[in-house]
Order: structure tokens, then sequence, then C-alpha cells
């Protein structure tokens, strides 16, 4: 079961980055692929002032994840106790299938070792008690290791609190 | 972390110039991760620059030993060198040049900030008046400003996010030109209520968070800002009894500030007048606790200093000087009932000589701590005031820095020296006599320097693992030279431990009291002057007070208050070229790394979307940016929120730098735009932004 979620504080993210290079430096990830990105949409005026969301697009680790049920060699796995799903290198044949099924756009291609490459929420550091290095390193503390149901409670308090000042909901 | 070959280094950031603290996660001697200092920070915190510099450690495109040219300068032939013998190259070119013209001849260049106390000592050794630094082209102005106005540079007042309730940020793009705290301290304040205003001639992402954004006319915060101090002054919203106890010349602003009225304001800034009424309003509700942010980079134009001086009346009307939320005066150790570090400057004699810069003789008014190295090549080139015949560049690469890189390289190759330290090859290395490799930050202890504020402390930059080539740290090198120089005797250490020991030797302290945080803390908690009483601690002007008349101005024949002077247009067919930082860029010093490289590896030229139309240039169109013989192309991106007069390109890059061949020629190059701006301005800055250009379809 998915036991983890990365929840976004769209208002305390500045769009710097940090979590793209903490990530690639953590895993010392070649250029090219990148288990998280920062999607700048906007700017969109609003209230008077052009506003932007900048998006962050990990991988989601879902509960029934396309890349895993394409996978033909099970190098594509779900870890069984918290729901991370993760790629298994010497059991990949670099077919490809993972990244064509997810939606996300999530599995990354290894153009050095031609193998998937994907987040696997850091799973050496939270076997250690640690957090992802994007949350960690974060700038601002935008991003945080939350479960699901952290998340959703997270993101009703901050919903209501705009709604109550009379601001628009992100 | 588990495991015996693991452990964590708590040391100092060296990317850029904010310098954050850092831990470092070593495994079996290499670096595993950068994070921030949780004990500083509350949590890992970093931002993208300092976490990439495990990459930069780890690169082949360093400065791997030292290298002495072998050809021609600037030829691009190197030959690779020992320390001994490149050390040696050095000691005897500067013998025979003090022996010939004296130590003066030699001048010393960094990038500022607290780590230079060898540079300082060095030069001053070698009996040259003669360190500058970077911030002509960054914040000389507002340095000087403060300086006139409240006798301390800038950096000696730290801002209260914690508790302030407003600010304005007068094209201060703290969201996007980053330091680790300050961004996140920013944050912080806005998610617990803060309010605030940006202007500045395009949109950004700070403009993005802000309740008030208003796009102005180039050059124009400053007659913003009077419009301020007009309704302020006009309408008694200033702290009344803070200005009476405080302030120095009330009665001259309040005559000066008369014609500045909003809507005088409103034409010349664009920012409807209502609009500036309301700023003054919510300023004067949230006083004391604002923060009218003085400027990051404040090298923009000829009015710049009048702008930063108009900023800390602001403060002075709102008594935001040691109020909760406002400006706090920076403590060091003696306020905390130390004796001082030690310092090394202060070992060899003083110098008495002119400066060849004119600080001190021609320029009274300015600080010799940051000195004006724009007139570097002037004064080579005239011998004026004396000849100038070595020149020492630290870490530092003013043909990237500066305008005009041809004008300073015609005064470089006068000299008889030219030396660059520095980790990365830059731009002066490549014409330079000899280049020394630093270890970089990650393979070097530096001497202690303390850490002032409201809180101050002692901070240490900490070696993590071991240098990758033949490189050496500063205190090595320094001391080599120096022992070569026959002024060994200034600097007291055989090693860093020694080094260390020396500083710490009046305050009690050892180098292992740095284990256990990365820092040592003077103070429990915060240090504040009494408001009513203490402020002349802080002030240290002749008056002890905040000289909105400064003394200092009118004895050297500089005036406090001069009438305003609009800011010209781009001439016909011309826009004003703007430049700025990323979150992911330390200008052009890190545009070889590979993973910052990846994210943003060149720049584009943003421009206004009507005006591109009319141009018939469309998004991410190949543009021809044209200006004073100079040719070059960018892609275009286009804006609806960029002054119409503006266009705007990310500074630092279009290297010439071959070694580096990630960031060779990618990109434009601004700086090859701003001829003639090697010039002196009233706050000793490089108006930057006096520079204009065309732009046509490519």
């Amino acid at each position: 079961m998915s036991t983890y979620y990365i929840y976004q504080d769209q208002k305390r993210c500045i769009g710097c980055r940090a979590c793209e290079v903490h990530c690639k430096t953590e895993k010392d990830i070649p250029i090219g692929p990148s288990f998280c990105k920062i999607i700048p949409v906007g700017p969109k005026m609003s209230g008077g002032v052009p506003r932007i969301n900048f998006i962050f697009m990990p991988c989601f680790h879902c509960e029934t994840p396309w890349c895993v049920a394409a996978c033909p060699t099970r190098a594509m796995q779900k870890r069984e106790k918290d729901g991370i799903v993760f790629v298994e290198p010497s059991l990949c044949v670099g077919c490809k299938a993972c990244i064509t099924a997810c939606p996300w756009g999530a599995p990354q291609w290894n153009q050095e070792t031609g193998k998937a490459l994907k987040c696997d929420y850091c799973k050496d550091r939270i076997d250690q008690g640690l957090e992802p290095a994007c949350v960690t390193g974060c700038t601002t503390a935008a991003l945080k290791w939350v479960s699901p149901a952290e998340s959703t409670q997270m993101r009703r308090e901050s919903s209501a609190k705009a709604l109550a000042e009379g601001k628009s909901v992100p | 972390m588990s495991g015996s070959m693991s452990k964590k280094v708590f040391s100092v950031c060296a990317t850029c110039s904010v310098r954050c603290p850092i831990e470092v996660d070593v495994e079996n001697g290499a670096i595993k991760h950068i994070w921030g200092n949780p004990h500083l920070l509350g949590g890992r915190y970093l931002c993208p620059r300092g976490t990439a510099q495990k990459a930069t450690q780890a690169d082949t495109e360093r400065v791997r030993h030292p290298m002495i040219r072998d050809g021609e300068r600037g030829s691009g032939k190197w030959r690779k060198a020992s320390w001994e013998e490149a050390l040696d190259y050095v000691a005897d070119k500067l013998k025979n040049i003090i022996e010939h013209h004296g130590g003066e001849s030699i001048v010393f260049g960094d990038r500022g900030g607290p780590f230079n106390d060898l540079h300082r000592a060095f030069i001053k050794a070698l009996g040259s008046p003669n360190y500058f630094n970077q911030h002509a082209t960054c914040s000389n102005s507002v340095h000087n400003a403060h300086n006139a106005m409240a006798g301390q540079r800038r950096n000696t007042v730290a801002y209260d996010y914690k508790n302030c309730n407003y600010s304005i940020l007068y094209s201060r793009n703290i969201l996007e030109s980053i330091g680790t705290k300050e961004a996140k301290d920013f944050i912080d304040a806005l998610e617990r209520g803060m309010k605030f205003t940006y202007t500045d001639v395009r949109w950004t992402y700070t403009a993005a968070k802000a309740d008030r954004f208003f796009t102005l006319r180039p050059g124009t915060d400053y007659a913003f800002n009077l419009a301020l101090i007009n309704v302020i002054v006009g309408e008694k919203l200033y702290d009344a009894e803070f200005v009476n106890t405080w302030v120095l010349g009330m009665k001259e602003l309040t005559s000066f500030i008369e014609p500045y009225t909003p809507e005088w304001a409103e034409r010349e800034t664009g920012i409807p007048a209502k609009q500036i009424i309301a700023v003054a309003h919510e300023l004067s509700d949230a006083k004391p606790a604002v923060i009218l942010h003085q400027g990051w980079m404040t090298a923009r134009d000829g009015n710049d200093y009048y702008l930063r001086r108009s900023i800390y009346i602001l403060y002075g009307l709102l008594g935001a000087y040691e109020a909760p939320g406002g400006l706090l005066f920076n403590k060091n150790e003696t306020h905390c009932g130390f004796k001082p570090l030690r310092k090394f400057v202060n070992m060899p004699p003083k110098v008495e000589k002119k400066r060849f810069d004119g600080i001190g003789w021609k320029y009274k008014h300015l600080t010799a701590d940051y000195g004006c190295g724009q007139m570097l090549p002037h004064a080579i080139l005239n011998e004026d005031p004396y000849p100038v015949k070595a020149f020492i560049c630290y870490r530092f690469d003013p043909l990237a820095a500066y305008p005009d890189p041809e004008a300073f390289k015609k005064g470089l190759e006068k000299l008889d020296l030219l030396v660059s330290v520095d980790i990365n090859y830059s731009q002066i290395g490549m014409v330079s006599d000899v280049i020394l490799p630093e270890a970089m930050h990650l393979e070097r202890t530096d001497p202690v320097i303390v850490k002032g504020g409201p809180k101050p402390a002692l901070w240490l930059r900490r070696q993590a693992v071991e240098p990758k080539y033949d490189s050496k740290p500063k205190w090595w090198i320094i001391k080599q030279l120096a022992e070569r120089l026959g002024v060994g005797q200034y600097f007291p250490y055989n090693d860093i431990d020694e080094l260390i020991a020396w500083q710490l030797q009046d305050m009690g302290f050892k180098l292992s009291d740095f284990d256990e945080k990365g820092f040592i803390e003077l103070s429990p908690k915060q240090i504040l002057f009494d408001r009513k009483t203490g402020l002349g601690a802080g002030f240290k002007t002749p008056s002890k007070k905040l000289e909105f008349v400064s003394s200092m101005l009118e004895e050297n024949g500089i005036p406090s208050f001069p009438p305003y002077e609009t800011p010209g247009s781009p001439p016909e067919g011309h826009f004003r070229l703007i430049t700025g930082k990323i979150a992911v860029h330390t200008q052009g010093t890190t545009l070889n790394n590979k993973y910052l490289n990846e994210i943003q590896s060149e720049n584009k030229m943003w421009m206004n979307t009507a005006e591109a139309a009319r141009l018939g240039i469309k998004n991410d169109d190949l543009v021809e940016v044209s200006g004073e013989g100079v040719v070059q192309t960018a892609k275009a991106a286009l804006s609806e929120y960029i002054h119409p007069e503006v266009v705007y390109t990310l500074h630092g890059y279009g290297r010439d730098v071959p070694l580096q061949t990630r960031s060779y020629k990618k990109g434009l190059r601004d700086n090859v735009y701003m001829k003639g701006l090697l010039t002196m301005t009233v706050g000793g800055n490089c108006p930057v932004a006096e520079c204009f250009v065309r732009i046509k379809k490519a």
C-alpha cells in the first residue's frame, strides 16, 4: 500500500529547482534524465498581479502502477512494505515499456546504461528514517514528506484559509 | 549516516557571495551530498547552486595544477608548473616591481565578503593600500549611501523578516536571485501574513507572489520613494519620537520633498498616484515592522546612490532601526563580552600611500573597504596617480563581472604581472600570466569569521574532503607568497590548526568547539540596543544619529538633497539592456557545473510582447542584438509584463573560456555592450543599466 506522499505547498514554492539538483546529486544521475521536475505554468493575471504555479512532477508511486504492469522482466517493482515503485537495474532490458505506459512521464531513460531509471523516493534514505533528498533540501520547505491522508488535510486547511480570506483557491 | 567510513562536516559554502552554512555528507572520502546546516537554518535547506558543488568538486574542467603562460598573453598556451616554480615566478616578479615602483604598484582584487582577512593583510604587508572587490558592479552605491547616512555599511544591519509586517523590494528579485536563509525567511514571513510591494522593470517570480507589483519606468524607483516620503512627511505619518531622537536633517528633508507629490511620481514612474498613497499608508500602518530591501546588486545607474539614500530616509521616518520586524544592527564579539577575534589585517603597519582609485583623496565620501575597481584600467594606462604594475585577482573575474571587458583588458595588457587565483578557469584567467588553483571550499579550511548579527557567532569553513587536484588552500598560498616576499612574520602560523588557534587565542575558544554544530554561538539570545537611548552605538556618524543631511557629504561638496533628475529614455530604435540572475546560477561562475548547466545552459532575450510584434518577432525567434559595434544573437522570450523600453537577459553567459566546454560561447554575453561604463558615479558604482541595444529578427 502507498504509505508516502510528497505534498507541495504552492505558496511556498519559488521554482528554484533545488529539488531537481538535490535529486540529481543524491542519486548521481547523468545528464538527461530527471526523477523530478518543476514545471512553471503561467504567468496568469489574478487579483491585479501576474501569478505563476510551479508544478512539482515527481513519480507518484501509483497504487496500480502502469509501469509495473507494462514491464516484461519484472525489473519495475512495487515494494510490498510501503508501495515504493522502483526499478531493479540488473533485470532491466531497456525495452522502454514503462516509459510508454506511464501517463506522467516518470520513468526516465539512461542513455549511458541503456536502462530505465526512476524515482524511488530515495528508499535507502527512507529505510534509515530520513526523507527523500528533494524534500530535505528544498530551499523554502515547500515540499513535505507526509502520508496521503495528511496531505488531504493540509490541502483542506490551506484552501479553507484562502476561502475565508476571500482569495482564490489555487 | 551509519558505517565507519561516513562523516558529516559542517562548513560554509563559497559558491556565491551569500556563503550559506552547509553540512557535507562524506562517504569513503567522497562527497555524498551537500545540505544546509540544520543548526543554523532550522533544516537541511540548500539552494540548487550550493548542492550542485558536488559536481564541481568532481569535475575535470577545473584548474588542476599551477599554470604559467607559454606564449603571448591570452594565446591560450600554458605549461604545467609545480607550486614551487609558480610561486617563485610570482614572488620574483613582485619583488622586482616593489623595488622599482613601490608596493603601491600592486593591486589585489577579490569577491569581497567576510573571508578576505588574509587578502587584505597580504596586500597591506606589501606596502600597498590597493585592495578592491567586485562591488563596483554590485553593491557599492548602497554601502556608500548607508556609510554616509548611518556611518556604517549596508551589511552592518540585518533584516528581521521573522517579525516584519510589510516589505518593499526595489528590483530585489529575492525569490530568484536567492540566498537560502533569506528566501526561506521571506516565504515564512509571507505565510505568517507579511504583505509586500515589488517594483521592477519586468515581472519576475518574486513579482508573482507580491501583494502589489508595479512595472515602472527604468530608473524611477527613486521617484516612487520620493513620493512615499512626500506623503509620509506631508501627512505626518512618521514616527515622531524616533525622528526627534535619532534623525538629523528633518527640516531640510521637509523642504526638499515638497514638490515630489504622488501625482508628480505618477508621471515619472507610471504608477498611479493613488496606489503610491496607498503604499505610503500601508507602510505607516505597519511601522516600525517594515523592511524596504536596500538592494543586492545596486549598480544600475548614476542615480542609484540617491535611491538607496531615500530607502534609509524611509527607514528613519518609519523608526525601523533596531525595531522588531525592521532593521537590526549587527552585533559582534565585543557586544557579547568577548575580546575580538584576531585579524591578520591588523598585523602589518598602516600604509599611508594614496589609493589607485582615488578613494580617500579624490573621492573622500566613498569607502576603501570595497574600492572602485572600475578605475584600474585608467590607473594602469595613465599611471594615474602612479604606475600600477601587478594585479592579483583572487576568485574574481572582472572581465565577466564588470562592463566593457575590452577596455578592462587594454589596461591589463600593460601590466608586468597578472595573477589569477581561482578554482575555475575564468575570463581573466585566460589572459593571466599565472593561474594558481585554490582548493575549492569543500577541500579546504579557511580562517574563522565573525558572523555579525543580532545574535553574533563564529563560523568556520571546514575541509570535508581531500583536494582532488594539485590545489592549495588560501592560508597556504598567502603564507608561501608572504615568506618569499619577506613578510612572513605577519602570518604567524605553519598550518591551519595554528592559524585558528592564533585567531581564537583572546576569545578562549578552540577549533574543536566548532565540531558539534559548525559554529560557536556568542550570545544565547538577540542583543538589541535601547531604541530610546542606545542607538548611538549603531549610528557611527559624527552626530551619532541618522544623518539625512550628511556632514560627511557636505564636507566633501556633495549635496545630500540634489534636485531629482529624470532618467532618459532609450535613443530612437533602442532598448535599455537590463541584466539579472536566476536561482540556479551565480553569474558566469557556475555555468560550467554539469547539473546547473543542464537546467539553464543559455540565456534568452526577454522583451515586451507588443514591441516584439511591432518588430515582427515571435517567441523563440532568433533575434540579433546589436550595440556599440557588437552583434550577437539570442532567442527571444516575450512577456506582457516587461517595460516596453527594456530588454532583459541573464548575466554572465557567452563565456569565452574554451577550457570550460559546457559553457563555452553558450548564450549571449551582456557586458560587451556596456562600452564606456567603467566609470565613477556618485555612489562608486558602474552604471551598468545605462546600456542601449537594437533588436531585430535575425
